[in-house]
């Protein structure tokens, strides 16, 4: 995996968004990010297929045969092969997997993948409604208006209740701070002009259940974004053919891609249990275990999300992921340095695009290309993983990457 | 008292109005509570009542607008109310039922008749008392048990009363302009009015969430009262300065003074167009006979008006020509009287600053202090520093904040308000000052 893009993530945050002028449109970002690839790996005349991954263009965009954008990044994709693949917010993952497995049954040796989505076309009241596809339909009605923060809510207040209160949202807040201050190393992150003298003040706002839900507050929660990325997956045939050297990329030592039944509640409230299932066969499959693990990036949908996360891959026992965040480990500095440009909170969340935004940071990272967010990886532990969630941990995709030798 | 009772039939007089259409608002929202929110089997009919069809009919869009507003805002409490209705299941859905469900309430109405079976009147509509005596006999006449909430901004409440022979039937109920989103409610009461009636007003206006000022009845009340004066005061100024600067300087240094050392959200005479030339003669007229050994009138004002300098808004909410022209909403010309022409202000602004001289180091602007939990600090630290200086600008400044709060304490001390804090909450809630006349500053 190679030469990744990641475009601006668009929304509130970022100075030049202001919800009531015009805005770069899907087009664009789906161009931007795609040529930016191209570029990089020698033009579209090199590429063999490519794959889209989106949520919810449907709505959010009135718009479906995403496949046939692949022509309008550049005409030299015409007449090859193109798919959109879907899985909530995991498309993006899935977007990786589609085109890792096309490269395995040797029927592409270069696929071009990106993943995006437009979602401030709507108010966020209305884009909630959107959203929620990714839950079951059925449970819409009795849901909260903000569907996905009601459903977070509701696992963080159980949470409250199992392993104390005060912890839990002192590592919230201590996420939130996290997201932000890697977010201001990125130029693209939705954060990275964020100010804020007072974090933690402004993480601790206290909750509006009249507003909002009853155990989150919004900087508990992701961004509103627009944006797209783009990564090229080529087999070593393929990297020959686009005349780059394996140290450029990384390589993928294991991905799991496995879904939960979607009208089921959770089984545990306060855990993830299929991110727990899917981070265990990526590990396996790359023969590898949890300490060797020198970066990852987390689906943080929500921060409280982001804790259940670090359980649910076994940096910390059940209950304790509170105690791992307090602890610094999961900060630039720490064990291990989780989400480095700020993750879904704080570099944004275009839904459809996160899964491979996740990819293009892990590129970087392990590539040393990361800039003024660069982490130090070392050698004992040389690999990264990122984790994808789909819905209330229904659709999940995680993959262990090394830098290639 | 059955509140239920007295919400199921109201009538807004002057509804298609700017004030009339955000108190129509108000009202649906609170009907709406009742209707949807607590399922109350009743029809309630809420009229809309105006002399303009045309305005009517443009009426329901804005009322739209403001109802998918409130909705977006309210969807937590929305789907609440819409739990049991199976087939609303997206936020979308369920707001433009609610949408629905408060428009099919709004009746409207060119004929004053449709007000006779209304237990409560909502009136907005000109600052007209002998009019506004007319209307309320008639309905009275035909509806004895009507109560009256009248939006009347300056004309003694009593003497409509007593004309109209209302029978303590009637209060002052002026809402800000807009009165959806402005949260001050000046309420005022007659000597005479009923105490069902007093009582109603106040739960009604908890219910809209207004900040409650209740103001003596004396005209021009505390808001009227404190900004006309306030106004006469910057006219004399400006008066006295065009005799050696001419107009097109006196009007810009006044109104500068008045917005950047007096730290207001804007200067006076920007205010005086926002408000509308005309509608500031109106008010002042309306007070004067009240008060007969004050001037409460100015000959500038006169002048202005005969050249047909009015400002005011359009319908779309932008700015008239007035003392100023705009541009998306910042001041680019100002009004020579003596010449009848606009001049552009960007030729006279160095002029403006030389002659307004040394002005405090510290640069404090409205805009980013009003909301700062440490602006009386701020405040101070300006305020000293001006008192400290010896420029045109500094003095004029100064005078200008003593005069404002003179006028305050003359209203505390009449008792048209019954304290300071009732002066200081109206000039900072209702004209968003960032602190009120009656100051230490000063």
């Amino acid at each position: 995996m190679l030469a990744g893009y990641n475009t601006i993530s668009m929304g509130t945050g970022r100075n030049e968004f202001h919800p009531k002028k015009p805005r770069p449109d899907m087009e664009h970002y789906i161009q931007e990010a795609g040529r930016a690839t191209l570029k990089m790996i020698g033009g579209a005349k090199n590429v063999d297929e490519g794959v889209i991954g989106n949520f919810m263009a449907s709505r959010f965009n009135r718009q479906a045969n995403l496949p046939a954008f692949f022509p309008l990044i550049d005409a030299d994709l015409k007449y090859k092969p193109a798919v959109r693949v879907e899985g909530a917010c995991a498309s993006g993952g899935l977007a990786l997997t589609t085109g890792m497995k096309s490269i395995l049954a040797e029927t592409a040796d270069v696929v071009l993948v990106l993943g995006f989505e437009v979602q401030n076309t709507m108010k966020a009241v209305y884009g909630a409604d959107v959203l929620s596809g990714a839950g079951w339909q059925k449970t819409r009605k009795e849901g909260h208006a903000y569907f996905f923060p009601g459903v977070f809510s509701d696992r963080a207040g159980v949470y409250y209740e199992k392993f104390g209160r005060e912890i839990t949202r002192k590592a919230m807040a201590k996420w939130y701070c996290n997201a932000i201050e890697n977010a201001r190393l990125c130029k693209t992150a939705q954060e990275f002009h964020n100010t804020n003298k007072d974090l933690e003040e402004t993480a601790n706002t206290p909750v509006n259940p009249k507003g909002f839900v009853d155990h989150l507050n919004v900087f508990d929660c992701s961004k509103v974004s627009d944006g797209a990325s783009a990564i090229a997956i080529v087999s070593e045939e393929g990297l020959k053919r686009i005349g780059l050297h394996a140290k450029d990329a990384v390589e993928i030592l294991g991905f799991a891609h496995i879904v939960a039944d979607v009208t089921q509640k959770p089984e545990v409230m306060t855990s993830l249990t299929t991110m727990k299932a899917v981070a265990e066969k990526a590990m396996k499959m790359a023969g590898i275990t949890v300490d060797q693990l020198g970066t990852v990036e987390v689906h943080d949908c929500f921060s409280i999300a982001g804790i259940m996360a670090m359980e649910a891959i076994g940096f910390a026992e059940e209950g304790k992921g509170a105690t791992f965040v307090l602890e610094g480990h999961t900060s630039r500095g720490g064990e291990v340095p989780v989400n480095t440009t700020g993750g879904l909170i704080g570099w944004g969340h275009p839904t459809g695009a996160t899964g491979v935004h996740q990819a293009v940071t892990i590129w970087e990272q392990l590539t040393g290309q990361a800039g003024e967010a660069q982490i130090e990886i070392t050698k004992e532990k040389p690999y990264a993983m990122s984790v994808n969630m789909g819905g209330d941990d229904k659709s999940l995709v995680a993959i262990v990457y090394k830098r290639g030798e | 008292m059955d509140l239920i009772r007295k919400m199921e039939n109201v009538s807004v007089l002057g509804a298609a109005g700017k004030m009339g259409s955000g108190i129509l608002v108000l009202l649906s929202l609170e009907m709406a509570k009742l209707k949807i929110g607590k399922k109350e089997d009743k029809e309630f009919v809420l009229n809309a009542i105006d002399v303009s069809q045309s305005a009517l009919n443009s009426l329901s869009g804005y009322v739209k607008s403001q109802l998918v507003k409130h909705g977006e805002k309210n969807i937590v409490e929305l789907r609440n109310w819409y739990e049991d209705r199976e087939d609303l299941i997206d936020n979308e859905e369920i707001i433009s039922q609610f949408v629905y469900d408060v428009m099919e309430m709004i009746q409207t109405s060119t004929r004053i008749e449709t007000a006779y079976s209304s237990q409560l009147i909502f009136e907005a509509i000109k600052e007209d008392k002998a009019l506004k005596v007319k209307l309320f006999s008639q309905i009275k006449q035909n509806n004895p048990d009507a109560w009256f909430l009248t939006n009347t901004s300056s004309i003694p409440i009593g003497g409509i009363e007593k004309e109209a022979g209302l029978n303590g039937d009637i209060i002052g109920y002026h809402f800000y302009n807009p009165p959806v989103i402005q949260k001050l409610l000046e309420i005022i009461k007659t000597d005479n009015t009923n105490d069902d009636l007093a009582a109603f007003s106040i739960d009604l206006a908890k219910s809209m969430r207004k900040i409650i000022v209740q103001s003596r009845d004396i005209a021009g009340f505390i808001g009227n009262g404190h900004f006309m004066r306030d106004a006469l005061y910057a006219l004399n100024l400006a008066e006295e300065l065009a005799k050696t600067e001419g107009w097109a300087k006196a009007f810009f240094l006044i109104d500068t003074i008045s917005r950047d050392l007096l730290v207001r959200p804007m200067g006076i005479f920007q205010l005086l167009d926002y408000v509308g030339i005309d509608v500031a003669r109106f008010i002042l007229e309306s007070m004067q006979p009240s008060f007969p050994n004050e001037k409460l009138s100015h000959t500038t004002l006169n002048e202005l008006f005969d050249n047909e300098v009015k400002g005011g808004q359009f319908a779309d909410g932008s700015q008239k020509n007035g003392i100023f022209k705009y541009q998306k909403g910042r001041i680019t010309e100002v009004y020579d009287l003596k010449q009848a022409k606009y001049m552009v202000t960007e030729s006279i602004e160095m002029d403006c600053a030389a002659l307004l001289g040394e002005l405090p180091t510290l640069k404090l602007y409205w805009k980013s202090i009003v909301r700062d939990v440490k602006k009386a600090d701020h405040l101070k630290k300006f305020f000293n520093e001006l008192h400290q200086m010896d420029s045109v600008g500094a003095n004029l400044a100064i005078a200008y904040g003593k005069n404002s709060k003179a006028i305050g304490q003359m209203l505390v001390s009449t008792k048209v308000a019954a304290s300071k804090e009732d002066v200081n909450t109206v000039m900072e809630t209702g004209f968003f000052h960032a602190y009120g006349p009656i100051n230490e500053y000063f």
